[in-house]
């Protein structure tokens, strides 16, 4: 409980930072809008080869957008000192860590919310019959993304250069999460049976579970300052 | 004892040559090419070794934080990257003549073990980028860590992702191998096992002596 309450804090703070700022959250968002268009052009709407590529293009804009909302996750709490301040509250580390990664993942699910909508328009598909279980995927696919990018935040947020080390870290170790939550989606916009989802969805299940623990514990060791 | 190693490696390493080239039987189908199998598999399950290395070093590392852990960690990581390396090379070789393409994706062996190459580039990207201190070798231990976990899930995903795409075809049929050709392996198996203990060693004396020159430099004060 109290965990909760003061991981609870952690996500307040960060939320009510964004809130009051805005132009973070509304540049993801475009950005995501823009990489969606620039794959339109890349591969032509409306041909025989999209219910192959819109998937892959939904989930590279998520992904992309996502280390960018990650990258800046850590870099204004350095910046401002916060985070040795949190440091210095009586704040075990497991609990700072799930509240970043709370917050984050609450901020990716809102800019998705966002997408989703304008990638059903671009890309012509209509997603309102089986939006619960897409919902479902995002949510699972972006837990996984979110509990290891956060920890690797942490870890750029220290180095120079951080905006390209953090998908140099996060990109090859995510890659489960990207084929089962490419390949979920593809299922659902091609209709498929829920039977065919279950293997992706284990395997997002087991992503979660295992990198989510991982990270709670060993998150200490990456902001301890030096 | 250490100094036998080199020893070791080289009648090994011989040993492993002749049993791939004049021991073991040319295969029926594949024919002579099918001989790079012993360095490929050789090499491939040293690799996997190293990296579970780096994996166990990493967590003693967090756990007790000995500079020595780290080190090991990050020689057996090099050392590891380069037999992947060398697997991605002759995994190719084998696969133009005999599967007719050079990178087939419907292998989740091939698949996984270049995600395994890009999370251990990675982890040497992220060392070098960082000057010598606690922290790096923090980071590195987490990466070391997270890195090696990842290895099954990744396999699993690729496994799925390759069947759904089309049947595997391929499965080198190593259950039921010649005897003659289990042999060699074997044999090559444990020269690539040497080879990798012996350049562990030489990495960990040269990161040793490193070490070493920044204590006298410190002590001397003539630091930076």
């Amino acid at each position: 409980m109290r965990l909760l309450r003061q991981a609870g804090w952690i996500v307040w703070k960060d939320l009510l930072t964004e809130y009051r700022g805005k132009e973070a959250f509304l540049s993801t968002v475009f950005f995501a809008f823009l990489v969606l268009i620039i794959f339109n052009f890349a591969f032509s709407p409306g041909s025989e080869s999209t219910p192959e590529v819109a998937p892959g293009i939904l989930w590279v804009a998520f992904t992309f957008s996502g280390v960018l909302s990650l990258n800046r996750s850590f870099l204004m709490e350095k910046e401002t000192a916060t985070l040795e301040a949190l440091l210095l509250s009586p704040l075990p580390r497991g609990t700072l860590y799930l509240g970043k990664m709370a917050a984050n993942l609450l901020f990716l699910l809102l800019v998705e919310a966002l997408i989703l909508p304008m990638f059903a328009v671009f890309f012509n598909y209509n997603l309102l019959p089986f939006s619960a279980t897409l919902a479902l995927v995002v949510l699972l696919a972006d837990v996984g993304f979110v509990a290891v990018g956060t920890l690797f935040a942490a870890m750029a947020a220290s180095l120079k250069t951080r905006e390209i080390l953090l998908p140099i870290l996060l990109f090859p170790i995510v890659v489960p999460v990207l084929i089962s939550a490419v390949k979920a989606t593809g299922a659902l916009l091609e209709r498929l049976e829920f039977g065919e989802l279950i293997p992706w969805l284990k395997i997002l299940a087991a992503f979660d579970l295992v990198f989510v623990w991982v990270s709670y514990w060993v998150f200490e060791y990456v902001v301890e300052e030096s | 004892m250490s100094k036998m190693v080199p020893w070791l490696v080289l009648i090994s390493m011989l040993l492993a040559l002749y049993g791939a080239f004049v021991y073991a039987p040319t295969e029926r189908v594949m024919g002579p090419v099918q001989r790079i199998f012993y360095v490929h598999v050789g090499l491939a399950w040293n690799a996997f070794l190293a990296f579970f290395v780096v994996f166990l070093y990493s967590l003693l590392y967090l756990v007790r934080g000995r500079r020595r852990d780290d080190m090991v960690a990050a020689c057996s990581a090099e050392v590891g990257l380069i037999f992947t390396t060398l697997v991605l090379v002759t995994g190719p070789l084998w696969a133009r003549p005999v599967w007719n393409t050079w990178w087939p994706w419907g292998d989740p062996r091939l698949t996984t073990t270049l995600v395994l190459w890009l999370i251990y580039l990675a982890y040497m990207v992220l060392r070098s980028q960082m000057e010598e201190s606690e922290q790096k070798y923090k980071f590195a231990a987490v990466l070391g860590i997270v890195g090696f976990l990842d290895v099954p899930i990744v396999w699993m995903s690729i496994r799925w992702w390759t069947r759904t795409l089309h049947p595997v075809v391929i499965r080198s049929g190593e259950v039921r191998l010649e005897p003659r050709m289990f042999h060699a392996l074997l044999i090559a198996v444990v020269a690539f096992g040497l080879l990798y203990l012996y350049l562990l060693q030489l990495r960990l004396g040269i990161e040793q002596s490193k070490s070493r020159i920044e204590q006298f430099r410190q002590q001397s004060g003539l630091a930076g």
